[in-house]
């Protein structure tokens, strides 16, 4: 399987990383994609605050091994013919992508799967933490979503 | 010697990015009885939820602590 696995402050460009994550592999019949955007609010509770940028940070090292271990989970559970995992660090601003998830199979439900599944799980086990600034200007890191938990646990209830 | 990383919340809490320790105790859960026994920040930090990897692998309390690890401690993730 061919797989690309980044970490970086730049954008992505989802046309060249689709047209790299496909090229001469004829096979392949089905790509999905998901791409994870800086939301402007953030509603915890029943409080909904206006965001105006995030700050990523990550544990250098550790956060490639997770992200590699999630693919090859993956790409263990569905007949995967390639991967692209692009996911940013450092400051971002609402509206901006942080994360890029492709898959490519040759048939769709493979790749709708497979896409849903790499994020779940990624947003429970990589190491990064988001830190937003509201449009007030104060900083805040963001806690963890009970739901994020959830949905990840349903891919390893389905394990069974 | 070990070296210990602090991410995130939980750097900001205890005001400390890194370290190195020299006589560490065995395991992760002793290691967090020493930190959280530096003073109230750290046992405050401590309360928590906290992760820990060592060597960058996810780990649980009971793990033991060798020679040369490197350990990590953060709170729940949250990227994506």
């Amino acid at each position: 399987m061919r797989r690309v696995i980044r970490v970086q402050a730049e954008p992505f460009d989802l046309a060249i990383e689709t047209a790299q994550l496909t090229a001469g592999d004829t096979a392949c019949g089905a790509v999905a994609s998901f791409i994870g955007l800086v939301r402007n609010v953030n509603q915890v509770g029943s409080v909904q605050s206006d965001v105006a940028a995030m700050t990523l940070e990550h544990y250098p090292g550790m956060t490639e091994k997770a992200l590699g271990r999630i693919v090859e989970a993956a790409a263990g559970r569905w007949p995967l013919r390639a991967v692209t995992l692009i996911h940013r660090v450092g400051s971002l601003s609402a509206g901006e992508p942080i994360v890029l998830v492709l898959t490519a199979s040759a048939h769709r439900r493979a790749a709708f799967e497979s896409c849903e599944y790499i994020m779940d799980i990624l947003k429970t086990e990589a190491p990064f933490w988001k830190k937003e600034r509201l449009g007030s200007g104060e900083e805040r890191w963001v806690d963890a979503r009970e739901s994020d938990g959830e949905a990840a646990a349903r891919w390893l209830k389905s394990d069974t | 010697m070990i070296r210990v990383l602090y991410f995130a919340r939980l750097r900001d809490l205890v005001g400390v990015a890194s370290e190195e320790i020299a006589q560490p105790p065995e395991t992760i859960a002793g290691l967090i009885e020493q930190l959280s026994a530096r003073g109230d920040d750290w046992a405050s930090a401590f309360s928590g939820t906290v992760l820990v990897a060592v060597n960058q692998e996810m780990v649980d309390r009971g793990a033991g602590i060798a020679d040369g690890d490197e350990i990590g401690f953060f709170p729940p993730v949250t990227g994506g």
